[in-house]
């Protein structure tokens, strides 16, 4: 184990406030300088489905799940089978349960040590109103060497619209908690990093994009991807911006491109399945050229999938999912402070090359909440100087340019009307159906993305060891976790985390390949998607293999280190 | 317009040729639209044409404003987007039958609950031009002239007014492609309504439907006053023929987004990023 953490899950029925709990103690960590991840599982049922939070407390911000569990809170054991796969316990995790409820088969075979704390018992007796979810916080915190008070005062904001009676009840409850005394040692990292952030990937995207100058959303809700429009909706109001629930995705891609037509910065939230309603419009950004930007959180597909768990299964639909020759920009934020950066840049690009950004976060990192360090942002948007649109009445608003990028004006413009069209046009705008018009556009669209300079940020590479661990997106941090593994046991890697996966940097990612003997593809999915794509793509000169796992458990470092040795002893043997 | 010149109808057309058929009712509602904005004064500039797919989706190009031809059945859609983000703005939306009542039919009834002020002008032949004659969702039942429904589709059409009525629609007209006069004067009005103005204009297909050169006998002009009791629109757009015209109704409603909503709070953006800190 190359990076000390404590793992703590809270389980109970849905509904039992286990997801608050967990909130609560992430942010009382926060509050005394630690760094630490609270991912959320949720079955698809609102109330009586199985919840946990899982929590991962660290000395760093290398934010992977946890592989095994230090504790587990069972408030209830309703259902807990659910999460066998993702809450593995050993010999050395604790339980923390009321015994008098039967365990487990799983829990028993693990072989962990329970202690009894008789949640529902406690709670019942300790105020009328008293909840299990606050007494196990109390615990929970002094385990941790936390507050009650700090506990109390985060509670009590967290119910400042609920009657006296709540707030009463979770001090009484805490304070019963953390003055218990468990028989249970629980290996505490260090805190004492102030200074931080506390929020949820989708929180950061919808930051990112407000920061960038995003003004108007028309989105239609869904999971896990509603969360970035509920905080959105509150910001933009603040902001003097608007934002439109749509009757469904077809409504809302097309509002946001009429809105990105009048000159607004527009921007709008789904996944999987509404990003699959949105891609002929998607493609009539694209050839009207009007700049929308389209954050797809991903859950496990295809159809309607897994909803409420992460999986990297989109990126062929958002590289390859309109009809026609449509380039346009895929981008993937490798972790949730970076949510902030790459979705703002997404929307920077997005204006600034007059197409359509698609933006790949997913379910873990955007329904994850984590403590960071204050997180980068975009430099502000130097716009493209304006380009003069021409006299009155000349104006051609698909003019052929060297960059590909044409004058645009907005309505209210005086003097250089046009309608934008998504039938192939002349230079002018008018339909044309030639084919010197199609493939001039054609051109131009293309050339626009593929003449831009996007700078070092197109990836994040450490090391420049010769075997290569290339991920996307969010699986950026399990590759960077098992590169550590691997160079305790004397494997030098060097890790390429895409953030601009379309137009994908050929030349730059062949650079950054050289000198490698050894190339390994990691990304949650079943198909392969990176890997095909990158093949496709580049010619490479050594041996590439794919590890390519479905969600949705997330991806297990120690997994990832141990096939890439495997793969590499077996070279060595033969 | 700044300038004290009046402009004519014939000054708001572009110069791009339309591409309809000889005899084509689309015709009369390009020249009633022109008409209407020479009449309003509107200004061209701060006006945009919004359409989706089909042979009457193809008019904005026609008129010399700002446009959108977008894609099949979203023209709502983009219309509504863009008169929310540009409230200063004159937003007109056009298309077909096919295009408003098929494939963009939750569009058209959610753009009549929501009531953005902007005008849907929706062209009816009745049947899918573009792709060469089939049924649309106002054919009637028995029209056998497709040969993809060599029985006639067999189905109920669509009773348009009656559709936006129940969904919220709080103006709505209908004009007929022979009486372009009387269509300018629904859009002046319909432009001028402070709500979603919902203007039907049975428009007719002499290529696929030469039948319907007979609407001329049948079709009647409404001298009365708009209904404005929901009820008595309702019976009457349930059970009439279909070939009254004029305004038909008309009720204020609050119109969405509410007025004064996009208010900025001073130092907003960097409040809600403060709002993170630990």
């Amino acid at each position: 184990m190359s990076t000390r953490y404590l793992s703590i899950a809270i389980t109970g029925a849905g509904g039992a406030g286990v997801i608050s709990c967990g909130e609560l103690l992430l942010r009382a960590w926060a509050r005394e300088g630690g760094r630490g991840l609270l991912r959320k599982a949720y079955g698809p049922q609102i109330r009586g489905g199985e919840s946990a939070a899982l929590l991962k407390l660290t000395a760093d911000e290398r934010y992977t799940a946890a592989s095994r569990y230090d504790a587990v809170v069972a408030l209830d054991w309703d259902n807990f089978t659910r999460f066998e796969d993702e809450i593995v316990l050993d010999a050395d995790s604790w339980v923390l349960c009321d015994e008098a409820q039967a365990l487990p088969p799983a829990v028993v075979a693990a072989g962990a040590r329970v202690v009894d704390v008789p949640f529902d018992e406690l709670a019942a007796a300790c105020h009328p109103e008293g909840r299990v979810n606050m007494l196990a916080l109390g615990v929970l915190g002094r385990l941790l060497g936390l507050p009650a008070t700090t506990l109390a005062e985060l509670a009590g904001q967290k119910l400042a619209g609920k009657p006296r009676d709540y707030r009463d009840a979770a001090t009484a409850c805490i304070e019963l908690g953390a003055a218990r005394d468990i028989a249970c040692q629980l290996p505490v990292p260090p805190m004492g990093n102030k200074g931080a952030w506390y929020l949820s990937g989708n929180q950061a995207a919808g930051l990112g994009a407000l920061e960038a100058g995003i003004r108007f959303v028309a989105a239609y809700p869904i999971t896990p991807a509603s969360d970035v429009l509920e905080w959105m909706a509150g910001g933009l109001e603040r902001v003097g911006g608007q934002l439109v629930q749509a009757e469904d995705e077809l409504a809302a891609i097309n509002m946001t491109i009429g809105a990105a037509f009048g000159g607004v910065p527009a921007f709008t939230a789904t996944s999987g399945p509404g990003l699959a309603l949105m891609t002929e419009s998607i493609g009539l950004a694209v050839a009207s050229e009007t700049p929308v930007t389209i954050l797809n959180v991903m859950r496990g597909g295809p159809s309607t999938g897994i909803p409420t768990k992460s999986e990297q299964s989109d990126l062929n639909i958002a590289l390859h999912g309109l009809h026609g020759d449509a380039p346009h920009l895929v981008l993937a934020p490798l972790d949730i402070a970076d949510c902030v950066f790459t979705t703002g840049w997404a929307v920077q690009l997005a204006q600034r090359l007059q197409t359509a950004a698609i933006v790949l976060s997913d379910q873990f990192i955007g329904q994850s909440t984590a403590i960071v360090s204050e997180p980068r942002r975009c430099a502000p948007f130097a716009a493209t100087p304006a380009q003069d649109p021409g006299e009155e009445g000349a104006y051609l608003r698909y003019r052929l340019t060297g960059s590909g990028v044409s004058a645009l004006v907005t309505p209210g413009d005086a003097g250089h009307r046009f309608t934008a069209d998504g039938l192939e046009h002349n230079e002018k705008g008018t339909p044309s159906s030639r084919q010197s018009d199609h493939q001039r556009q054609l051109a131009k669209r293309q050339d626009k993305l593929t003449a831009f300079d996007f700078g070092g940020d197109w990836a994040q590479i450490d090391g420049d060891g010769p075997v290569a661990l290339v991920s996307f997106g969010s699986s950026a941090a399990a590759v960077t976790e098992a590169a550590n593994q691997l160079a305790e046991s004397g494997v030098a890697t060097r890790v390429i985390s895409l953030r601009l996966l379309a137009p994908l940097q050929t030349a730059a990612l062949a650079a950054a390949l050289e000198g490698c003997s050894r190339v390994f593809v990691v990304e949650q999915n079943h198909g392969g998607q990176l890997f095909h794509y990158l093949r496709g793509q580049l010619d490479f000169g050594q041996p590439v293999h794919s590890y390519a796992l479905a969600g949705p458990v997330p991806l297990s470092p120690e997994n990832i280190a141990q096939a890439v040795a495997t793969v590499i002893a077996e070279a060595t043997r033969s | 317009m700044t300038d004290a010149i009046r402009l004519k109808a014939k000054d708001y057309k572009s110069e791009v040729k339309p591409i309809w058929c000889p005899g084509c009712g689309h015709f009369s509602v390009h020249n009633a639209i022109t008409k209407a904005m020479a009449a309003l004064g509107i200004d061209k500039d701060r006006t945009v044409l919004v359409s989706g797919i089909g042979c009457s989706s193809r008019l904005p190009a026609y008129v010399d404003s700002y446009g959108f031809h977008g894609v099949h059945g979203r023209g709502l859609a983009i219309a509504q987007g863009l008169k929310v983000a540009r409230p200063d703005l004159t937003v007109l939306a056009l298309g077909g039958d096919g295009d408003g009542f098929s494939i963009g039919g939750n569009h058209f009834i959610h753009a009549c609950r929501r009531n953005v002020d902007i005008t849907y002008i929706a062209m009816d032949n009745e049947v899918y031009g573009m792709t060469k004659g089939q049924a649309s969702p106002t054919t009637p039942m028995d029209w056998d002239h497709s040969k993809l429904t060599p029985h006639g589709p067999g189905v109920r059409p669509f009773k348009p007014a009656a559709l936006a009525l129940a969904s919220g629609a709080p103006w709505i007209a209908r004009g007929y492609s022979g009486n372009p006069n009387q269509i300018a004067k629904l859009i002046a009005e319909a432009v001028e309504f402070p709500g979603f103005s919902f203007l039907h204009v049975m428009s007719q297909c002499i290529t696929f439907c030469p039948e319907q050169t007979d609407w001329k006998a049948i079709v009647t002009e409404s001298e009365a006053p708009p209904l404005a009791d929901a009820d008595e629109a309702a019976k009457q757009f349930l059970h009439e023929d279909g070939f009254q015209t004029g305004l038909l109704y008309r009720e204020q409603r609050a119109t969405w987004p509410p007025p004064g909503a996009t208010a900025a709070e001073e130092g907003a953006p960097g409040k809600l990023a403060a709002a993170f800190r630990v």
